[in-house]
């Protein structure tokens, strides 16, 4: 299933059809393989089938050096379960069997790499993923990536940051296409207990700066967050942590598990109508 | 950034965005002060009374006669708080301090750059806060303690491994974190840019002094110089200054733990292959889809699965040989040291000195001039060097 010939949806589809409705829109993020494959494909029905606009899925990674205690568990299941990139590649696969909306998947640089840069997309594409964010590839290491990635029809993503100069948002928006990701706290992943003011500045700051659609991550946790950002400019908001953590407390009660995220995935959606 | 900071291929800046501008400004410090009048008098203030600067270049004339070679040993062991560590620890916290960061962080696996950093945090009056693996933590209380008795808050790492690949992950979340007050003072030249560049430089002076040495002592340059390597920083100090001389043989001595065969090691660079891993691309031990293998070695140094990219860089250009000594092997080499010339090597630097040994007993290097950079001393591996030679201490 190539991207140029399918009836995927594109993020650009995606953010029309929600504005249309005068909605935000809600990416919840999840690895793959946690806890296990099956349960974790039964999680992602769940997030689907409740509403969510998009999904980020994370190939799991030994050593992910910009992820709270949350995500690196989930990142540690799932390897235990015996997760590796090509049960990951067919993991997409397997979502691609019940929807369309875009699916993009976050990765550390070195399991890229180990495969080849031009195979890994290459296979990417091929199992339908709309796109790819490498945490620890900024810029500067990315040209040859975002060669291979439009070679195959794969959106780069890039993170911006409070950090981030004026100059480096005007590369990030150059380099990137369908979306940037927005780290909304200075810190690693996690499920934190507010929106800080400067996120709200900081949207406002790349407006002027990137013509790409804005999706918040980091620290987004709670419905109220995600009507936050979405009030303050953003397109939309990603969700991880906050549903790992429903993973990570039902362990031993899947049937719990399921219901539970997709509860939340209904609220977080939610959130994101009537806010504009 | 104003350098790419690339070795060949090797190198770069790997990290997540927001940890750009904290390079970014470091490496604007640095440049800035690495050629600064004033920062340069006060850190050599330091590496000579602080630190026991120079160190020597000592004949060890019964291990010579012994082997057949002439053997020097270049004194890092000498230096306060054991070992090489605190020309980069004094450098940096230096730095730290003129960048009016207020807070350093810093990676420790046995213990030795924890100390180091500790000692010069309590020197400066800057708050040390040190993570450190949380097997690391039980296996080297006596360390734990010297850190906290300097008064460095030293912090448990409880993800993977426990071990020293974990501390880096851990600091680095925390420097992520606290990025704006905090100077995270990375112990080898292994991380992204500018860290391999500037922990060369300030490791640079024990080949500096080395160099004019041997020059003093035998009226010209060695046949090989030898030293341990881990991340890197001993080997780099003192190849730095040897690089151009193309007659001078370079060996870099890995953590071979149970043998390369056993695959339980640490020989990064004779056993690993390219990978990005801390900020850098160099080698790495992982696995076919890139997940990180976990390093085995006896001494707590050289126990870790990456290595700095200019060794990477020297190895694939060929200028550099990197070569394993296993467990058992290094064992020897710090007995052969301690008993002939009443030096106890710290486990890393014995490696070194096990390989100067087998080096020696190939007939066409009789009676060359070796140089080994003794990195640092034993007295923190005495518990466990007579645990591992079956004496009751």
């Amino acid at each position: 299933m190539s991207l140029e010939n399918s009836s995927l949806e594109s993020y650009s589809e995606m953010f029309k059809r929600a504005s249309k409705k005068f909605e935000g829109v809600f990416v919840p993020f999840v690895v793959a393989g946690d806890p296990d494959f099956d349960t974790s494909l039964a999680i992602v029905k769940e997030l689907v089938k409740n509403g969510a606009d998009a999904l980020e899925i994370g190939f799991a990674f030994s050593d992910p050096i910009a992820d709270g205690p949350t995500v690196q568990e989930a990142n540690l299941r799932a390897l235990n379960s015996g997760i590796n990139i090509d049960k990951n590649f067919e993991f997409i696969k397997k979502i691609r069997e019940f929807t369309s909306i875009p699916v993009g998947i976050l990765i550390y640089y070195n399991l890229i790499y180990q495969r080849g840069i031009d195979l890994f997309y290459q296979q990417a594409s091929e199992n339908g993923i709309n796109s790819i964010l490498s945490a620890d590839l900024p810029p500067e290491e990315a040209s040859e990536v975002v060669k291979v990635a439009k070679k195959y029809g794969v959106n780069q993503i890039f993170l911006a940051a409070q950090t981030t100069t004026n100059e480096r948002l005007k590369v990030i928006s150059e380099f990137s296409s369908g979306f940037t990701y927005l780290v909304s706290v200075m810190g690693v992943t996690g499920a934190r207990n507010e929106v800080k003011n400067s996120t709200v500045d900081l949207i406002k700051r790349l407006r002027k700066h990137n013509d790409l659609p804005l999706l918040v991550g980091f620290g987004i946790s709670h419905p109220n967050h995600v009507k936050e950002v979405i009030e303050a400019g953003a397109e939309g908001a990603i969700v991880g942590s906050a549903l790992i953590e429903i993973i990570s407390q039902n362990l031993n009660d899947k049937e719990r598990m399921l219901q539970k995220i997709g509860e939340n995935t209904l609220k977080l959606k939610e959130a994101t109508k009537n806010c504009l | 950034m104003i350098m790419n900071g690339k070795f060949g291929k090797y190198g770069g800046i790997f990290v997540p965005e927001l940890l750009i501008p904290a390079l970014e400004e470091l490496e604007n410090a640095f440049l800035k002060y690495k050629d600064d009048n004033k920062f340069n008098k006060e850190l050599e203030f330091y590496l000579k009374e602080f630190a026991g600067r120079p160190t020597g270049l000592y004949l060890a004339k019964n291990i010579s006669k012994k082997l057949g070679c002439k053997i020097y040993l270049k004194r890092e062991d000498m230096l306060h708080t054991g070992a090489h560590k605190i020309n980069n620890t004094l450098g940096q916290g230096l730095l730290a301090k003129y960048m009016g960061k207020d807070r350093i962080i810093a990676e420790t696996g046995a213990g030795q750059h924890g100390i180091a950093t500790a000692a010069v945090g309590a020197m400066l009056d800057i708050p040390v806060e040190v993570y450190m693996g949380s097997e690391d933590v039980d296996r080297q209380r006596l360390n734990v303690f010297r850190m906290e008795i300097s008064g460095a808050n030293v912090i448990p790492v409880e993800n993977g491994a426990c071990t020293l690949k974990d501390a880096i992950n851990q600091a680095f979340r925390d420097w992520i974190t606290n990025v704006e007050n905090t100077h995270y003072l990375i112990g080898s030249t292994m991380g992204p840019h500018p860290y391999p560049t500037m922990v060369k430089h300030f490791q640079t002076i024990i080949g500096k002094e080395c160099r004019k040495q041997i020059l003093e002592l035998e009226n010209k340059l060695p046949d090989a110089v030898i030293a341990c390597v881990g991340g890197g920083s001993n080997s780099i100090g003192i190849f730095s200054e040897f690089i151009s001389d193309k007659n001078v043989e370079l060996i870099g001595v890995e953590g071979g733990g149970d043998g390369i065969a056993s695959g339980r090691h640490g020989a990064t660079l004779s056993a690993g292959s390219e990978g990005i891993l801390h900020g850098s691309l160099s080698y790495v031990l992982q696995d076919n889809d890139g997940q990180i293998a976990e390093a085995h070695s006896l001494s707590a140094g050289l126990d870790y699965p990456g290595v700095g990219p200019e060794q990477s860089h020297l190895k694939t250009t060929g200028r550099a040989k990197y070569e394993p000594i296993t467990d058992s092997e290094a064992l020897r080499g710090f007995n052969l040291l301690s008993r002939y010339e009443g030096i106890m090597p710290a486990l890393e630097s014995s490696h070194a000195v096990a390989f100067a040994e087998k080096y020696s007993s190939v007939p066409e290097n009789k009676g060359k001039t070796i140089i080994i950079n003794l990195s640092g001393r034993g007295d923190k591996d005495m518990f466990l060097a007579a645990k591992l030679l079956g004496v009751k201490v």
